[in-house]
């Protein structure tokens, strides 16, 4: 199975986010924001970083590349894709998912091991893990604080579009945010479209794939936590199923 | 070549962090008096040949495509300045 990472000038988590595909047992595809071809792959990942420099609004350049053109076609088409940080704030600049990305309420950057409850597990990204599962994986942004209107918050809710929400336990944080890092609507952390083909989530789960290098894991040890890599094995059983 | 002027504004609903961050500073440097401050984003578009009817539309269609995400910003004016 060939799993397509988007690089955009600015993207800095590519690297790790093939590294992912390559551990969950996928062949990790490097794809160029400037070409117009998807390269024939299974699934799209569009990692973290800084797109664009965050020029305008984060997401909001990246979300006319030319690749983004082909990746909308296919993604309303059921192709599986993963935003992820700076990849979910481009999924709402191209309206795949509703809602926005705004500053932190605190106004700083925070970067911490973050635990997420799984809300749908039967998301294309998803379904390796059990419902109500949390997991822990890295959080790192400045622009994470995740809102939409009333009307989309309960339409999401209703239709179990939330796929990962914020919950205590994090590492470290300002007051006020031990749970929710950023004061995101509704503690949510990661959302699908209708179909669960499309997810996006601010933390990072491609940096909890490998034991040594990825999150503290309480209880177990230093960089112990793998978490993550469940997303990535998740699509490539969706794949084959 | 006329000069339009696209001013785009943070919704009134969604909180407004920087607008937060410059309101709590302006006290501190003896600024008083300043109940409230929302930061927006100024354009400024140089047009090439006259600014028409129709390149105005074109123009606001960019203002709510590309230079405002209408799920958090309103464009709250457009207008052409004198070349």
């Amino acid at each position: 199975m060939r799993i397509g990472v988007v690089t955009f000038p600015g993207t800095l988590d590519d690297r790790d986010a093939l590294r992912a595909v390559r551990l969950a047992g996928g062949e990790p595809v490097s794809l160029w924001h400037g070409d117009d071809d998807l390269q024939a792959v299974d699934a799209v990942v569009l990692p973290g970083g800084f797109s664009y420099g965050d020029y305008l609004r984060a997401g909001a350049i990246s979300g006319f590349a030319p690749v983004m053109g082909k990746l909308v076609d296919a993604a309303k088409g059921g192709l599986p894709v993963l935003g992820i940080c700076n990849g979910f704030q481009i999924l709402c600049e191209t309206h795949l998912l509703p809602g926005a990305m705004i500053k932190n309420a605190h106004r700083s950057f925070l970067c911490r091991d973050q635990p997420l409850r799984i809300e749908n597990n039967r998301t294309a990204w998803t379904t390796e893990y059990a419902e109500g599962q949390v997991i822990r994986v890295p959080l790192k942004n400045q622009d994470g604080q995740y809102v939409a209107d009333d009307r989309t918050l309960a339409q999401l809710e209703d239709e179990g579009r939330v796929v990962f929400r914020y919950v205590a336990g994090a590492t470290h944080g300002p007051a006020g945010f031990e749970a929710n890092p950023n004061g995101s609507r509704h503690d949510i952390a990661g959302i699908t479209n209708e179909a669960g083909n499309v997810v996006g989530l601010m933390p990072h789960p491609e940096h909890a794939v490998e034991a040594g290098f990825g999150p503290d894991q309480p209880g177990e040890g230093t960089r112990t936590g793998t978490d993550g890599l469940g997303l990535f094995t998740s699509v490539l059983r969706s794949l084959v199923a | 070549m006329p000069r339009v002027v696209v001013h785009v504004m943070p919704k009134p609903e969604i909180l407004d962090p920087q607008g937060k961050a410059v309101a709590a500073a302006l006290p501190r440097l003896g600024f008083e008096g300043i109940a409230s401050v929302r930061q927006g984003k100024r354009f400024e578009l140089e047009v090439e040949g006259e600014a028409t009817e129709e390149v105005l539309a074109t123009l606001r269609e960019a203002a709510s495509t590309l230079l405002s995400n209408p799920v958090i910003e309103d464009v709250v004016a457009l207008e052409v300045e004198d070349a």
